[in-house]
């Protein structure tokens, strides 16, 4: 019988096999950030290990790093302890790191990418449940908890058990001005948070194919949030054009002999998947949250649901729960629900084609008085490659901020956060309460809805906007 | 790590479904580089409401976690076991848990056990109806025991020899270190390295 996507990448990494336990499976690139790595390291150091392959581990500074006065000391004293304890155990073992202040400074899963590290059929782990987002080239990518971390430092393998498998098939084209965050997100809202749990999403079908890389990083960067461990998506031409001359990818005759083996990385038609959804590209739209979890969303056009319509008890008080803390009635139209604070950025939408989009939204208008809008590339390469467009004035210009690299406000670790109450539309891949913030409410959205809801004031697609000649 | 084999202890009944792990302990104490300590953080936006079950005084001491399905979705922070643990929590049982969550408690000696939503219930009215229940969680029989109530539990295997062994995993895969060697000797030439 034929294998799937998943399946290929995980038998051609299983150093041992032994019946009852879990296979051990070989992992290809370990990328490491400073918050869930001191403890890991912690571990090595008590057990007097080394890091088995250094050359094989990444570590770049993201989740608590500043993003204005780069230049100055962390000024968050817990902060400060984290970054610096990341770089004194990466001198310490070996392993490379990208500094705040270095070019190829960003987001971990910005950062792999765009390096070019992130290849087909590679295993990539870290200690960070969006390693999904690696999936996009066909590579089994998955998040992994502290002492996996400190696990994969000392052997460069962990013990696994198979995950299950899943299609989403996404057939037909994408009407005009929705995009992967909105397809993403009507995913979710079809299968649940927890719906994917226990599997490998493959993403398939004509719309899929259709996506450019970064859009497909946008879709497999938020399989966590359908409760998967990752997803992944089959390589084709546009994923060896994308890595081809990237500064890790093959060369030469070793470039010929990596796309002949990438081009196996397809699921066979024979396989069998253990579950399988199905969505129509041409019936979504734009996409928003209302709630409090990644599934509690709805095209833009529609209403905040009333908990009386609920399927069962469980349902019912999640939605009474949800409407309380975002404050929000039963009926209203999304339309209708204003927003504090336009937050652009994160591993789900922090790479150049997002901010390409919110340029294109922004130019020749103005964020609306009452909002406050940060755009927040990804890594110091998108913010490099956006000034060079000239997108940068295109922001300050229409009034919104313009940061350095860095997780930011997805997860306000360092100084960007929402305060209680406020209200934000935000590129991230997580609405849970007071994840930008204690007390702050989240709406997830495209970088496109992103920067009419700027604009606006209250959340709205960019078709909404007075067009202007 | 200890051995874990059977564990009896009072329970606290958590009546909510998807708990995730930024309300088990928020991203702000992430910020931490030490590996315990983590009690103060556990639930802390809930605790902040008194009639919240954690600060029910006829709970102190509990030892043992009864949650709605969905336990642990969200980040995989690591940290959310070790602020169940540093709270005092052996165990947590709930009718579905995040992968993610599992399998970092497995390996942190945290057992989760997955019961059906009607055991949970039947166990939460238990609980509620007398907070002093002494609840037993037998690893080795894969069996919850509270009052008249009898239920199995499901439990990946491994993890349970590993938790009834007290082993820890990297000692285990160092054994085969030849394996690997073996394995990495292997590697097509195109791999990127990162130095
Ligand atoms: S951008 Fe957000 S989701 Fe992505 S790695 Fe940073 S904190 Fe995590």
């Amino acid at each position: 019988m034929g294998q799937t996507l998943a399946e290929k990448v995980w038998e051609a990494h299983v150093v041992r096999r032994a019946e009852g336990e879990p296979d051990l499976l070989y992992i290809d690139l370990h990328l490491v950030h400073e918050v869930t790595s001191p403890q890991a390291f912690d571990g090595l150091r008590a057990s007097g290990r080394p890091v088995r392959r250094p050359d094989l581990t990444l570590a770049t500074e993201d989740h608590n790093v500043p993003t204005i006065d780069i230049g100055l000391p962390i000024a968050d004293p817990i902060s400060r302890a984290q970054v610096d304890a990341l770089r004194d155990n990466c001198a310490e073992f070996g392993v490379p790191v990208y500094s705040l202040g270095n070019i190829e400074q960003g987001i971990v899963h910005v950062v792999g990418p765009q390096l070019g590290l992130t290849q087909p059929g590679m295993t990539v782990v870290c200690g960070d449940s969006h390693t999904s987002t690696h999936g996009a080239f066909g590579a089994l990518a998955f998040g992994i908890g502290t002492s996996e971390v400190e696990h994969v430092l000392a052997t460069q393998t962990l013990p696994l058990k198979p995950f299950k498998t899943m299609a989403v098939t996404v057939d037909g084209d994408l009407p005009a001005g929705v995009t992967a965050k909105d397809l993403i997100l009507a995913v979710i809202a079809q299968i649940g948070t927890g719906g994917g749990q226990g599997y490998v999403l493959e993403y398939r079908g004509s719309a899929i194919e259709a996506l450019s890389i970064e859009g497909r990083m946008t879709i497999c960067n938020m399989s966590i949030e359908a409760g998967a461990r990752a997803g992944m998506i089959a390589p084709d031409e546009t994923t060896f054009a994308y890595l081809k001359g990237r500064d890790r990818a093959p060369s030469g005759p070793e470039w010929d002999a990596a796309v002949d083996y990438w081009r196996t990385l397809r699921t066979d038609d024979d396989a069998t998947f253990d579950a399988e959804v199905i969505l129509d590209a041409a019936s979504l739209s734009p996409f928003v949250t209302w709630g409090t979890n990644p599934g509690q969303g709805l095209p833009l056009s529609g209403s905040v649901p009333n908990p009386a319509d609920a399927a069962g008890d469980v349902d019912r008080i999640a939605i009474e729960r949800a409407l309380e803390y975002m404050d929000l009635t039963p009926g209203m139209p999304l339309r209708d629900i204003k927003i504090d604070t336009v937050f652009v950025g994160s591993c789900t939408n922090g790479r150049i084609e997002d901010l390409r989009a919110v340029a294109e939204v922004l130019k020749g208008r103005t964020v609306a008085n009452s909002v406050r809008m940060l755009v927040v590339p990804g890594s110091v390469r998108v913010k490099m490659q956006a000034q060079e467009e000239g997108l940068d004035t295109v922001f300050t210009a229409a009034g919104a901020e313009w940061r350095e690299a860095g997780c930011s406000m997805c997860l306000a670790m360092n100084p960007d956060k929402l305060a209680p109450g406020e209200r934000s539309a935000s590129t991230s891949n997580r609405n849970f309460e007071g994840r930008q913030g204690p007390g702050g409410r989240t709406h997830l959205v495209s970088p496109a809805v992103a920067a009419a809801t700027a604009v606006a004031g209250h959340l709205a697609a960019p078709s909404d906007l007075a067009s202007i000649a | 790590m200890d051995k874990f084999i059977s564990h009896t202890g009072t329970a606290i009944p958590l009546r909510r479904s998807n708990v995730d792990t930024d309300q088990i302990i928020p991203a702000e104490y992430l910020k931490r580089i030490t590996r315990h300590g983590f009690e103060d953080g556990l639930f802390s936006a809930w605790r902040k409401d008194q009639e919240f079950v954690l600060n029910l005084p006829q709970y102190q001491g509990a030892t043992i976690l009864i949650s709605g399905p969905d336990f642990g979705t969200g980040s995989s922070r690591e940290h959310a076991v070790w602020a169940l643990q540093d709270y005092g929590f052996m165990v947590v049982l709930s009718s579905r848990f995040a992968d993610i969550f599992r399998g970092n408690s497995g390996k942190g000696g945290l057992l989760t056990a997955q019961l059906d939503q009607d055991v949970i219930e039947a166990l939460w009215e238990a609980v509620e109806s007398d907070p002093t229940l002494a609840v037993t969680v037998d690893l080795d029989r894969r069996e919850v025991r509270a009052g008249s109530i009898v239920a199995a539990f499901d439990v990946d295997d491994y993890v349970r020899w590993r938790l009834m062994e007290g082993l820890d995993d990297i000692g285990i895969t160092l054994k085969h270190a030849d394996a690997i060697a073996e394995f990495e000797a292997h590697r097509p030439a195109f791999m990127p390295v990162t130095a």
